[in-house]
C-alpha cells in the first residue's frame, strides 16, 4: 500500500495511465498509436474529411495528377482518388468490425461447448477446429467465394470462416482451464445449472484474452480484404475499397502511376501502425510472444 | 515415432476427406445450380443442359462426391467447363511456376534473412540491431501484394529494368530468370524481416550456453562464435518454421501471380473463380490442400525427429 502510494507521489502521470505511459515512451508505439488513431477517425468521419463523393463518376476529369482541386487526382472514371481512399478506410474498419466480430462469437459458442460439453463432440470439434487451421487460408477462401459469388457479405462470410477456429481454440483451452477451479466446482455443488455456470461464471471470465486476440487481428483482416478485393473477388464495385483501388491504379499503372502510390499507402501505414502498436502491447503485456508471419 | 508418423498422415487424410465433403456440401447448399450460376441468366436450355451433364450435376450428390474421390485416387480431377481440358493437365501446367517461384522466395529470404539475424546478434544493443529490428518487424507488415504492385511500378513501369508480365519465353532459362526476379521479391520481401527475427531471437538463447562461452574463452572473434558454433543451433528452429511457412508462401503467390500476371497456380485458380468453373477450384484446391497439408506433416516430422518431447505427447 506505502509503495503504491510512493510510487503515485513520484510518477502521478504515468501511475494513472500506466499502460498509455508505457507505450508513449516507444517512439515507435508512439507514431503507430497516430496511424491507428488516424485510420479510426478518418473511418469515422469519413462523410465530413472526403472533399466529393467517393462514387461521383466526372469522365471529362479522368486520370487527372494530383492538383489543387483533387489532391490525390482522380481515377479512370474521373472519381476523387483521395474521397475514395478516405471512404476506403470506412468500408476496411466496417467489414473488419463486422467479421471479427462474427468470428469471435462463433468462436466463443464452439470454444465453450468444446470445452464445457460432452468428450466426444469436444473430440469432434477439435478436429473440425483442427481441419479448417491446416488449410490453406487462401485457398479455402477461393472456394467460399466460389459457391457464393463475390460480394462484401461473402467477404465477411469467409474471413468469419477462417477466423473463428484459432478464437475457438483459445476459449475452448481457457474453459478446459475453469471448468475444474475450486469456485466452479462449489458452484457445481450448490446445484447449479450448467447454463448459469457458463453464463454467470465462465463467459466472463474468458473473453478478456478473446477480445485482446480479436483486436490483433482486425489488421490482418484488412489485408485479406484489401487483397480479395485487388483480385476483384471482395467488395463490389462501385463501393471504394483500398484493394479496389489498388487493382484501378495498376490496370491504369502506366497512364497514372500516382494511382497505385496513392491507393497503397494508406494500406501500408494502417498495416505498419496495427502492426507497431501491437508490438508495443505486447512488449508491455507478455515480452516472450513473438510477432506472426509475414502476409 | 512410427506410430507418431501414422497417426499424423492419417490426420491428414481425414482433413483433405473433410475438406471435399465439406466443399462439395456447399456447393449444392447454396441456392441455384451451379451450371446456371456458372452460365449465367442468359443461357440456353440445351447448354445448360449439356453442362449438367458434363459437371455430373445430374447425378445424386452423394454418387458426385463418392465419384469425385474415386476418380482423384487415379489422377482424374474433372474437366474444365469452357475449353474441356482434363484440370489435372491444367494443374500440372501452372504447378512448376509456383513451385519455383515460391522456393525461389523462400532461398532468397533465407539467404538475406539469416546474415542479418547474425549480424544483429553480433551488433547486439547498437544502433544496427535496432535498425535491422524495426526493419523487420515493417517489412513483414506489408502486404506481399502491395509490394508487388510497388515494385512493379519501380523496376519494370519507371526504369524498365525487368519485365511487367508473365513467366519469360519458353526454353529460355535468362528470360525466365528475369521474370522470376520481381515476384520472388515481392514474397521474399516480408520474409526476410521474419526469419531475420527468428534468428535473432532463436540465436540469443543460443549464446548463453556453456559451449559458447568456452568458444568465447578461447578468444575466438564473434561473427566466428555466432556463424560457426551459434547458428548451427539456432537454425533448427527456424528451419521448421520456414517448412510450416512454405504453405503461406504459396497463398502469396496467388496474389502475386496476379500482379505479374504470371501463369501459375493462383492465375489458374482466380481466374476459375472468376468465371465459376467448379472442376477447376475444387480439383486446384484438392492439390494444394494436399501439397500444403504434406508440407505441415513434414515439418512437424522434422520437429518430432529434432525434438523427442512432441512425439512423446502424442504417445500416451
Amino acid at each position: 500500500m506505502s509503495s503504491a502510494a510512493e510510487a503515485s507521489g513520484t510518477y502521478p502521470d504515468r501511475q494513472r495511465f500506466p499502460l498509455l505511459g508505457a507505450l508513449l515512451a516507444d517512439p515507435f508505439t508512439c507514431i503507430a498509436l497516430v496511424l491507428v488513431v488516424g485510420f479510426l477517425v478518418t473511418a469515422l468521419l469519413a462523410p465530413w474529411l472526403a472533399p466529393y463523393s467517393p462514387t461521383k463518376i466526372d469522365v471529362l476529369h479522368k486520370l487527372q495528377a494530383p492538383s489543387a482541386a483533387h489532391w490525390f487526382g482522380t481515377d479512370h472514371l474521373g472519381r476523387d482518388l483521395l474521397s475514395r481512399i478516405v471512404y476506403g478506410a470506412r468500408t476496411a474498419l466496417m467489414i473488419a468490425i463486422v467479421s471479427v466480430a462474427i468470428a469471435g462469437m462463433i468462436g466463443l459458442l464452439l470454444g465453450i461447448v468444446a470445452g464445457y460439453g460432452p468428450r466426444w463432440l469436444d473430440g469432434l470439434l477439435v478436429l473440425v477446429f483442427d481441419s479448417l487451421n491446416s488449410l490453406p487460408m487462401i485457398m479455402f477462401a477461393l472456394a467460399i467465394i466460389t459457391v457464393l459469388g463475390a460480394g462484401t457479405g461473402t467477404l465477411i462470410v469467409v474471413i468469419a470462416a477462417t477466423s473463428f477456429p484459432s478464437y475457438a481454440r483459445l476459449i475452448r483451452a481457457q474453459t478446459l482451464a475453469l471448468k475444474n477451479s475450486d469456485y466452479i466446482l462449489a458452484e457445481r455443488l450448490m446445484d447449479a445449472s450448467a447454463a448459469r455456470i457458463v453464463f454467470i461464471h465462465l463467459l466472463p471470465n474468458v473473453v478478456g484474452p478473446l477480445i485482446i486476440l480479436l483486436s490483433m487481428d482486425i489488421p490482418v483482416v484488412i489485408m485479406v480484404e484489401a487483397g480479395l478485393s485487388f483480385l476483384g473477388l471482395g467488395v463490389r464495385p462501385p463501393t471504394p475499397s483500398w484493394g479496389a483501388i489498388l487493382y484501378d491504379g495498376y490496370t491504369s499503372i502506366r497512364a497514372a502511376p500516382y494511382m497505385v502510390v496513392f491507393g497503397g499507402l494508406p494500406l501500408v501505414l494502417a498495416t505498419l501502425g496495427f502492426t507497431f502498436l501491437g508490438e508495443g502491447l505486447r512488449d508491455y503485456l507478455d515480452p516472450r510472444l513473438q510477432a506472426g508471419e509475414p502476409s | 515415432m512410427l506410430a507418431y508418423t501414422l497417426k499424423r498422415i492419417g490426420l491428414g487424410l481425414l482433413i483433405l476427406t473433410f475438406v471435399m465433403v465439406a466443399m462439395y456440401a456447399a456447393v449444392f447448399l447454396v441456392p441455384g445450380d451451379p451450371a446456371t450460376v456458372a452460365l449465367g441468366p442468359r443461357a440456353t436450355p440445351e447448354l445448360k443442359r449439356m453442362l449438367t451433364e458434363r459437371m455430373g450435376l445430374d447425378q445424386p450428390v452423394w454418387w458426385q462426391i463418392v465419384e469425385f474421390f474415386r476418380n482423384a485416387l487415379t489422377g482424374n480431377l474433372g474437366y474444365d467447363v469452357w475449353s474441356n481440358r482434363p484440370v489435372s493437365t491444367l494443374v500440372m501446367e501452372a504447378l512448376p511456376n509456383t513451385l519455383i517461384l515460391g522456393l525461389t522466395a523462400l532461398a532468397a529470404a533465407l539467404l538475406i534473412g539469416v546474415p542479418l539475424g547474425c549480424l544483429s546478434v553480433v551488433k547486439r544493443g547498437t544502433i544496427a540491431d535496432a535498425v535491422i529490428g524495426v526493419l523487420s518487424v515493417s517489412v513483414i507488415a506489408v502486404p506481399s501484394f502491395v509490394v508487388a504492385i510497388y515494385s512493379l511500378l519501380v523496376f519494370a513501369v519507371a526504369l524498365r529494368w525487368l519485365p511487367a508480365i508473365g513467366a519469360g519465353e519458353a526454353g529460355d532459362f535468362a528470360s525466365q530468370a528475369r521474370a522470376l526476379i520481381l515476384p520472388a521479391f515481392a514474397i521474399a520481401f516480408g520474409w526476410i524481416g521474419y526469419i531475420a527475427r527468428m534468428v535473432r531471437a532463436s540465436m540469443m538463447e543460443v549464446m548463453g550456453e556453456p559451449h559458447i562461452r568456452t568458444a568465447r574463452s578461447f578468444g575466438l572473434p564473434e561473427w566466428k562464435i555466432v556463424s560457426k558454433y551459434a547458428l548451427r543451433i539456432a537454425i533448427i528452429p527456424t528451419i521448421s518454421l520456414v517448412a510450416v511457412g512454405l504453405g503461406s508462401i504459396l497463398s502469396s503467390a496467388v496474389f502475386v501471380e496476379a500482379v505479374f500476371a504470371r501463369p501459375g497456380i493462383g492465375k489458374l485458380i482466380t481466374d476459375a473463380v472468376n468465371t465459376r468453373n467448379y472442376p477447376v477450384v475444387m480439383g486446384t484446391v484438392l492439390i494444394m490442400t494436399a501439397i500444403y497439408v504434406s508440407i505441415t506433416i513434414a515439418a512437424d516430422l522434422l520437429i518430432a525427429k529434432l525434438d523427442p518431447r512432441v512425439r512423446d505427447v502424442f504417445r500416451g
